[in-house]
């Protein structure tokens, strides 16, 4: 289970919508108790660095990552993963996503319909190398 | 010793480690020395070939050992090596599936566990052919569309009349003479206008059959005769396409999924397993003839839709290989098993039909209407009447029919007409009708074969047909 604290999520959610046409990227720090729930309590944006489409692709520059890495270990966090955006389709990861995942990592897709905001959803990657969902506990309740 | 940085999605194949040290040389050295101590690390740093995975860039201080010398890089004591996984990825490629507007449409199918957006997808891309648009039909097109089959294909010749609207909830008063496919359209396109919709007013018969089914996934059968049940049966096996079947009369209803493939490549029975002959011309009466309580086809149709939404996404166990029986009047359902036959003709052992046949011959419809048989226009009738020629009218409806109109004829009921023979006239002219032609030349066959009658006039059209002609102010049913 992955809790999304709210104002991350509207952060992120934010970005995706500002960057939209585009696809939007950054990085989840947080927490990972130790029953597995993980607590995300920040987000670092960063460029999207493709060259060429990038409505349909993102990619990270390593020096972006190394920042990262350094970032977590700045605030006694760990990096817990990844979020991007998929313009006009639903959250749900691509063969593209899936040939480039870590293992550990959450992939959190925001999806942006229109440049309208129109759901999330968080994965991680199981030891045979595909998607599973991971569930997100909102605060709120529908 | 230098200092490797593992990045934090392999340190649980460190134990946990960030900083590692290791003895300086070459990156190749340094690699080395962490798949050999930590042999999980080395799916996610090497490919097949041995070499450093594309997806891995190894950052010596601030530069990408591809700018330096490779993996031939110098490793010194005070080098800081990272190891920093190249995070990318993005949308698919084809465009997408859905918009907005279809996404939040279908909602409630897409938060369904174990139905989800896999499922629908799948409806969306499927193409399901729809013959018949009357009582089965009606609520098949209206749930298929609502539930988002991307393209629906309806085949239908006929044209709406009063008398369908107290089953054929897909029409209105106001469609009534106009042809049913295109007022299944004007109200499906209402309903779903992110689907594609083909008509064709048509009548299916083994000329056109091959060549309209072909384009589709799924068949669902809602005809109403035997030799287009065949025909829609002999076109989905010659064509490899499951038919979600369903038919009802009175109080009854049936359905299956016949031809279906499984995942496992096994393909179900088919109508000729389960009827392998027609039964004799007559034996069974058409709704039109028999009745049908108006809510029967919205229950069997609907089971043939959630048979056609399962046999398309794979959801579920379908009817293939049972047989669903329903009667509304006990509310009893059963369900039978059926096998494929050795001998089907069409798939069998020894497989006698190849293409499409006469199937109004094979139902024995063409020997019997091959037989001469008088018959007379209301025009005619009424100038008969006019002239005042000398006739006998006979009525062989039923007494409730007659109640509600008749044209001062003799009632004697098609199942007594035989017990009657003698009320009917040898010397004279003898008119017989009925509705709508079909039981009045029963009787005429009947009464020629079994008592020689040679006088006897059918009444084209029947009573609907007078009073369109001759006496509209009368009452249609």
């Amino acid at each position: 289970m992955i809790i999304i604290e709210p104002q991350v999520r509207q952060l992120m959610i934010e970005d995706a919508v500002g960057t939209f046409p585009d696809e939007c990227c950054g990085f989840l720090f947080g927490r990972e108790e130790t029953d597995g729930t993980r607590l995300i309590l920040d987000i670092l944006a960063v460029d999207n660095s493709k060259e060429g489409d990038k409505r349909r692709r993102f990619e990270i520059s390593p020096l972006d990552y190394m920042t990262a890495e350094q970032h977590a270990l700045d605030h006694d966090w760990t990096l817990l993963g990844v979020y991007h955006s998929h313009p006009n389709h639903p959250a749900i990861p691509s063969e593209h996503d899936r040939k480039a995942a870590q293992p550990f990592f959450s992939y959190v897709i925001v999806s942006i319909m229109n440049g309208e905001f129109s759901h999330l959803r968080s994965w991680l990657l199981n030891d045979d190398q595909q998607f599973e969902e991971e569930k997100i506990n909102d605060y709120q309740l529908s | 010793m230098a200092t490797v940085i593992i990045p934090t999605p392999l340190r649980k194949f460190t134990n946990n480690t960030a900083r590692l040290q290791v003895s300086a040389g070459t990156i190749q050295d340094t690699v080395n020395e962490l798949t050999r101590n930590f042999p999980d690390l080395k799916k996610h740093l090497l490919d097949d070939g041995g070499g450093i995975r594309s997806y891995v860039n190894i950052f010596v201080g601030n530069n990408d050992i591809r700018d330096l010398q490779q993996e031939h890089t110098a490793v010194a004591e005070d080098t800081v090596i990272s190891i920093v996984p190249a995070i990318a990825g993005g949308s698919p490629d084809q465009p997408p599936l859905f918009t907005k507007e279809e996404l939040a449409r279908y909602n409630r199918h897409i938060i369904i566990p174990g139905f989800g957006m896999e499922a629908q997808q799948k409806l969306k891309k499927a193409k399901v052919l729809v013959i018949g648009s009357g009582g089965l039909g009606s609520p098949v097109l209206l749930y298929l569309a609502a539930a988002g089959v991307g393209t629906l294909g309806i085949v239908d010749f006929d044209v709406v009349d009063d008398s369908n609207l107290q089953r054929q909830v897909l029409f209105g008063i106001d469609e009534i003479g106009k042809p049913k496919v295109e007022a299944a359209r004007r109200r499906l396109a209402a309903l779903n206008p992110h689907i594609q919709l083909n008509i064709y007013n048509t009548h299916l018969n083994s000329g056109n059959a091959l060549d309209i089914v072909k384009d589709y996934d799924v068949i669902a059968d809602g005809t109403d005769n035997f030799p287009t049940r065949y025909l829609v049966n002999d076109a989905s096996v010659l064509l490899g396409k499951p038919n979600v079947y369903a038919s009802i009369f009175q109080f009854e209803g049936q359905v299956s999924v016949f031809n279906y493939t499984d995942s496992k490549g096994n393909t179900g029975p088919n109508y000729r397993d389960l009827y392998p002959t027609p039964p004799p011309p007559g034996l069974v009466p058409s709704c039109a003839e028999g009745g049908v309580l108006g809510v029967l086809p919205g229950i069997i149709g609907s089971l043939q839709a959630l048979e056609v939404i399962k046999v398309i996404t794979g959801v579920g166990e379908t009817l293939s290989g049972r047989f669903y029986i329903f009667d509304a009047l006990n509310f009893e359902s059963r369900t039978f098993n059926i096998k494929p036959r050795e001998d089907n003709p069409i798939n069998g052992k020894n497989p006698t039909i190849n293409a499409l046949i006469d199937y109004e011959q094979f139902c024995g419809m063409r020997a019997v209407e091959e037989k001469p048989l008088k018959e007379i226009t209301a025009k005619e009738l009424y100038d008969w009447q006019v002239k005042g020629e000398k006739f006998q009218l006979i009525d062989v409806r039923e007494p409730h029919e007659y109640d509600i109109v008749n044209i001062g004829a003799e009632l004697i009921p098609l199942a007594t007409v035989a017990d009657n023979a003698s009320r009917i006239d040898t010397d004279k002219k003898v008119v017989i009708h009925c509705k709508m032609g079909g039981r009045s030349a029963k009787a005429i066959r009947e009464l020629e074969e079994k008592f020689g009658f040679t006088n006897l006039y059918n009444l084209k059209g029947g009573i609907l047909s007078y009073i369109d002609e001759v006496q509209p102010e009368l009452t249609k049913y």
